[in-house]
């Protein structure tokens, strides 16, 4: 008997298939089309401060993803009994005490990464990507959406920040994720036997609004109905 | 069929194509367009885009020659082929074919690959949007080489042009439409960049890098001295260039910055054809000057002493500011730049004051950064449509008043 009634109640609401083609687009869009650094212009403060380093923006890049995939599926669970004129405090709470998990185990297992990461893994906080999704998205769908929509609008992120470590941390450093690529710079190998240096100024946080505002460049130019009037 | 003909044809062959751009771009910079405009009335004026251009470029060629001199004539002084001159604009020591030749050498190429690069992006850019390949790169061009260490690298003159082409001038729509001075965001892409090729005492003379490795090396150089004035003044060291030395500009420094009386020279020159803006270089001398007394005053009450960092640069007497560094060459040839000074005639006052003023504080307060003037430059340049704003809503108050003080 049990088995008929759930097989009535599927019958009556017909269940969305996991990773249905809307379900998907919530992941590919903020890849692309819809990326909150390029195309929203959010989360900008730490894309410009921690990609000097390929590794740090990872890093970054990876909390930030913990953070909004957990933050979305908590508040969506909650969205029906938050009152709405608190939300946003008990929106604060949920990322505090989730950025919270992400500076302890820093800390614990990759001791010096969190100091050169300093204050920014606690101004994830105040990082507008998550905010604007649990106002956005998550107070008005289900957790399975929401974790979806996080997870894309955290790839998203991620994804120009380890663009922008990259090219930074290559040209600025030589180096890859630490490990030289280019050569030794003292002992004049590799590119440095030519004469090559590397260059100060990718350290620098201007050359990250600049190697940003170049990839905003490239995606409108391919994409002309991003280019807003 | 001459060579005229053959570019008319060239023209008339690619018209309307992707590639007539640089077509176009290659005939009206060796012949006069063999285009007229057609029907209706339209004003005629002598000094267009190129002319303006051109009489800029006239007007750095003697700073130019002079740089090739000195470039050959330090790098003599440094390894004692050639003594000092004394204090003659005229001497045989510095005016020889052996330093013309050293000069030559090191800055041709310089300006080949300054030339070479800038342009082959203003032609792509023109290709690939489809306007016409401007004028603008001419004087850009040639102020690159004279505003960088002799000694540096091609191939970084070649990124830095690039990227301040690019980024300086591209992507806000070409020349006429740019924020920043090209010239100087090249040379400040340099600066950050790659820092130990742009200031420290071993690059401003030929090979002074060289003799100090052959020095350390335990070989016996003579000298391997090279630093500017600004340099060993920040670390107050006492100053051994006399005034007309430093006037004429028997010292090292880039390769165009050195001579004053050059520089006067070419700023007469575009004052007197109307190109340069005189309320500008006036102003920015001003500001220098009043800066430069400032600190002459402090220094004078005491508040800094000898041992003070600062006391090198601040207690240099404020008009020496105008003789060293690229003070005067800034002013002169960067901060009169049309496109990216202010516009209106109290703006221009404005702004030429406070780069005057700016260069002068940021030398003596930041002696990491010794040549204030290009950071002054384009700080300003970013400053420029504000002044101007409030100049021209000044003046619409100023109207609305009188019209309202007739009216009642």
């Amino acid at each position: 008997m049990a088995e008929v009634a759930e097989q009535e109640e599927k019958v009556k609401v017909p269940k969305e298939p996991l990773f249905s083609k809307k379900n998907r687009k919530l992941i590919t869009d903020p890849l692309t089309d819809n990326n909150p650094i390029t195309i929203q212009v959010l989360g900008i403060c730490s894309a410009l401060a921690i990609t000097a380093q390929l590794k740090a923006s990872i890093v970054m890049a990876v909390s930030v993803l913990f953070v909004l995939g957990v933050g979305n599926v908590v508040i969506s669970l909650m969205r029906n009994i938050i009152p709405s004129k608190i939300r946003i405090i008990v929106q604060l709470i949920v990322v505090a005490s989730l950025v919270i998990i992400v500076d302890l185990v820093l800390k614990a297992f990759a001791y010096e990464l969190s100091k050169e990461l300093s204050v920014f893994i606690g101004l994830i906080i105040t990082n507008c990507i998550i905010m604007g999704r649990f106002e956005a998205f998550a107070l008005g769908n289900g957790p399975w959406k929401s974790f979806l929509d996080g997870i894309g609008n955290a790839a998203g992120y991620g994804l120009i920040l380890v663009i922008v470590g990259f090219f930074r941390e290559l040209l600025g450093s030589g180096t890859l994720l630490g490990i030289p690529v280019l050569g030794d710079p003292i002992e004049k190998t590799g590119l440095y036997a030519f004469g090559y240096e590397n260059n100060g100024f990718m350290l620098l946080s201007p050359m990250a609004l600049i190697v940003v505002g170049l990839i905003i460049w490239v995606q409108r130019s391919r994409n002309k109905a991003l280019i807003e009037d | 069929m001459g060579l005229k003909q053959k570019l008319h044809k060239l023209k008339e062959k690619y018209q309307g194509t992707k590639m007539a751009p640089a077509f176009n771009a290659i005939h009206t910079f060796l012949y006069l367009p063999n285009e007229t405009t057609q029907g209706g009335t339209h004003i005629k004026a002598a000094d267009d885009l190129k002319r303006t251009m051109n009489i800029v470029i006239m007007a750095l060629i003697p700073c130019l020659i002079f740089g090739m001199f000195n470039a050959g004539y330090q790098h003599h002084l440094a390894t004692g082929e050639v003594s000092a001159v004394a204090n003659s604009f005229f001497s045989g020591s510095f005016w020889n074919l052996d330093n013309l030749w050293l000069g030559l050498t090191k800055i041709l190429p310089l300006m080949i690959v300054s030339y070479g690069v800038g342009l082959a992006v203003e032609f792509i850019f023109a290709v690939v949007k489809g306007h016409e390949v401007e004028e603008g790169y001419l004087v850009t061009g040639m102020l690159v080489p004279l505003i960088v260490p002799i000694d540096i690298p091609l191939w970084m003159l070649a990124v830095a042009v690039i990227f301040g082409v690019v980024i300086g001038k591209e992507v806000f729509g070409g020349t006429g439409m740019n924020v920043l001075n090209p010239a100087l965001t090249i040379r400040a892409f340099l600066f950050f960049a790659y820092p130990t090729w742009m200031s420290g005492d071993k690059v401003w003379v030929h090979g002074a890098v060289e003799r100090a490795q052959q020095l350390a090396d335990g070989a016996t150089v003579d000298a391997i001295s090279g630093e500017t004035i600004l340099g060993s003044l920040a670390q107050s060291q006492p100053l051994h260039y006399s005034t007309w030395d430093m006037f004429f500009g028997f010292i090292p420094g880039s390769i165009g910055e050195t001579s004053t009386f050059l520089i006067l020279l070419g700023a007469l020159f575009l004052i007197f054809t109307k190109i340069g803006s005189w309320r500008i270089m006036l102003s920015a001398v001003l500001g220098a000057l009043v800066m430069g007394y400032i600190f002459n005053m402090v220094v004078d009450a005491d508040v800094i002493t000898s041992g003070s960092k600062f006391f090198g640069l601040m207690s240099l007497e404020f008009w020496q500011h105008l003789l060293i560094g690229g003070l005067a060459f800034g002013i002169v040839y960067m901060a009169t730049d049309p496109v990216t000074a202010a516009q209106t005639n109290k703006g221009k006052w404005i702004y030429g004051f406070l780069i005057g003023f700016l260069s002068v504080m940021i030398r003596v307060f930041n002696p990491a950064y010794p040549e204030g003037v290009m950071l002054a430059i384009l700080l300003m340049n970013v400053f420029a449509p504000t002044i101007d704003h409030f100049v021209v809503q000044g003046n619409i108050k100023k109207r609305e008043k009188r019209l309202k003080a007739k009216t009642v």
